[in-house]
């Protein structure tokens, strides 16, 4: 049996064994993560500066970077709402069926994204449900934006809800019924009292959400129909750019998505880090 | 049992805004995703039983659920035991670059799938960073099985690390001083204390990481080759029907793959309330 003079140390590995560790995990998350993510801007940047920046000079590309902005800015809104009211039904008041009704939001979260913009073409497209009703009133939505954005919506439901759920159960009703005591009406009271408190947990729902929907490949694939320059986002213009032989145009598209990634993954680590110190701070108040 | 007429039958809270809020929420969870998904399995009933038997289970789809469970199976399990070491790492010891590396973990969770899927095929392809020395060996990685597991491994990978992380976290460090006072190596007491704590944790970041991966097709779908009886995963099947305006046999796939997805929710979810019952022990 070893003994150690301090005990903190006796609590640690050898040296040897913290090194191969290290060594392990930093190896394995290197070639796993950070060599595909530099891969695709040496790939973008293969043929160098021009090539790259000509492949934005294209107007096809254009108009996927056009769509996908479009699409985020109608799903992203529509889910930040539903995530805001879902939370303060399911937080503020206890009620049968609660646990239910949290994983009724998450489901779609389990469904594959090809079956998430499928289930859309059963009810929208020629053949389905509503097909020949939408027909008939030259509505399109399978093979045309509607679709895309409904697709993305799906994708990107839970986002909202299941941040603020748990935050807003951490904290509470105290602060809501003081302002409701004190006069203040229902709304006020949201805007006043509540929305401060859950406003870092808001926006790293939607910066999640909107990553999501900027990058949601499978299902709007399935329901867009790839009409260049008009049911195309970023993501499936890489896709038919890398299936023509155009790598240097498929990567530099991708260093866009690329670039919002990272960009949502600083936001992330800062915003914990906020709601932390939040939760912090209220535990402290107790 | 008390019995309950109204199934969201609220108490009383001086609170304004249940039946608003409430009824938005029923609302547009009806639309966008409880319709679509029953008129997906109304769809598969109206096929009948052995229609849906005959689409749901020939050769080349029972070939497609093959190939999809193994390389998931395989890629979950990679990925909990490299997850658990990089967990380990990232609460335990202090190096240079943790929190880059704290960070990047979340990488696969932010980059598209399908960019993703372009990254690694041309990692691995026979003239890419890794391929050309990968070949030389008699591996070939892109259009085989292995390229589909590589895809797995980089998309599962957070979904282990992130649940783990937090198990870890919350070890006593009084149960591996007593462990350790008792006269136990540091092997016997991370595998006979801490491993136990943290097993419902490791088996949760399993079963999501298998779930995401069976359910994965961007990142797939580039690397894998899309052979049929080869390298074809289920979900891409799936397109492959559509495409060949086979919605019956898209629908009896969609079927089979959700009902599946549903299991392994429920199976979370019992794991994960596993989980927390026992950390909240441990508070105690």
């Amino acid at each position: 049996m070893k003994t150690r003079s301090n005990s903190q140390t006796s609590l640690d590995e050898s040296k040897a064994v913290q090194y191969l560790l290290i060594t392990t995990a930093v190896l394995f998350l290197g070639i796993m993560l950070v060599v595909p993510l530099i891969t695709i801007f040496v790939e973008a940047f293969r043929k160098g500066a021009e090539a790259y920046f000509t492949s934005f000079n294209d107007e096809y590309v254009l108009q996927a970077i056009k769509l996908t902005f479009i699409t985020a800015a109608i799903a992203v809104p529509l889910n930040l709402v539903f995530g805001v009211c879902a939370s303060w039904a399911i937080a503020k008041y206890s009620f049968f069926g609660k646990s239910f009704l949290i994983t009724l939001i998450d489901l779609p979260f389990a469904v594959s994204p090809v079956i998430s913009g499928f289930v859309y073409i059963l009810l929208f497209g020629a053949q389905g449900w509503f097909g020949s009703w939408l027909i008939e009133n030259d509505v399109q939505i399978i093979f045309a934006v509607p679709g895309i954005v409904l697709a993305t919506i799906f994708v990107t439901f839970p986002f909202v809800a299941r941040e603020l759920i748990p935050l807003m159960q951490e904290q509470g009703n105290d602060e809501e019924q003081a302002a409701l005591l004190l006069g203040a009406n229902g709304f006020q009271t949201f805007w006043k009292v509540t929305l401060p408190n859950i406003k870092w947990g808001l926006l790293y729902g939607v910066i999640l959400c909107n990553a999501r929907a900027m990058g949601e490949f499978g299902a709007v694939s399935v329901v867009s129909g790839h009409i260049q320059g008009v049911t195309n986002t970023m993501p499936l213009q890489v896709e038919i750019l890398y299936n023509e032989y155009n790598f240097v145009a498929a990567f530099a598209v991708s260093t866009l998505l690329a670039i919002l990634a990272l960009l949502t993954l600083v936001l992330k680590y800062i915003l914990e880090w906020k709601v932390a110190r939040e939760l912090k701070k209220l535990k402290n108040e107790e | 049992m008390r019995l309950n007429f109204g199934i969201l039958k609220r108490q009383k809270s001086p609170i304004p805004g249940f039946g608003l809020t409430m009824g938005y929420t029923i609302f547009y969870l009806s639309i966008i995703v409880m319709i679509p998904l029953i008129a997906l399995f109304t769809e598969a009933f109206s096929m009948g039983w052995q229609a849906f038997v005959d689409a749901s289970t020939n050769d080349r789809v029972i070939a497609s659920y093959k190939l999809t469970f193994l390389t998931s199976l395989i890629a979950a399990l990679v990925n909990t035991f490299f997850g658990l070491i990089v967990a380990w790492c990232l609460v335990r010891y202090e190096f240079f670059g943790k929190r880059v590396f704290d960070a990047i973990v979340d990488l696969p969770f932010a980059l598209p799938t399908a960019v993703s899927g372009i990254a690694l095929t041309t990692l691995y392809s026979s003239q890419g960073w890794f391929g050309q020395y990968l070949e030389p060996l008699g591996i070939k990685v892109v259009f085989t099985p292995i390229g589909i597991t590589i895809a797995l491994i980089f998309i599962g990978l957070p979904f282990v690390v992130r649940t783990i992380q937090p198990a870890l976290e919350e070890i006593q460090i009084e149960q591996e001083e007593a462990s350790t006072s008792l006269g136990a190596s540091r092997w016997q007491t991370f595998y006979k204390v801490i491993l136990p704590t943290i097993f419902p944790a490791l088996l949760t970041g399993f079963a999501l990481s298998f779930a995401r991966a069976l359910g994965e097709y961007g990142s797939v779908v580039f690397i894998a080759g899309n052979m049929p009886f080869k390298t074809e995963i289920s979900t891409l099947l799936i397109i492959t029907k559509l495409e060949q305006y086979d919605f019956a046999g898209a629908t009896a796939i969609a079927v089979v793959m959700l009902v599946i997805s549903f299991v392994m929710l429920l199976l979370i979810n019992i794991l994960q309330r596993w989980s927390s019952r026992r950390r909240g022990m441990e508070a105690i």
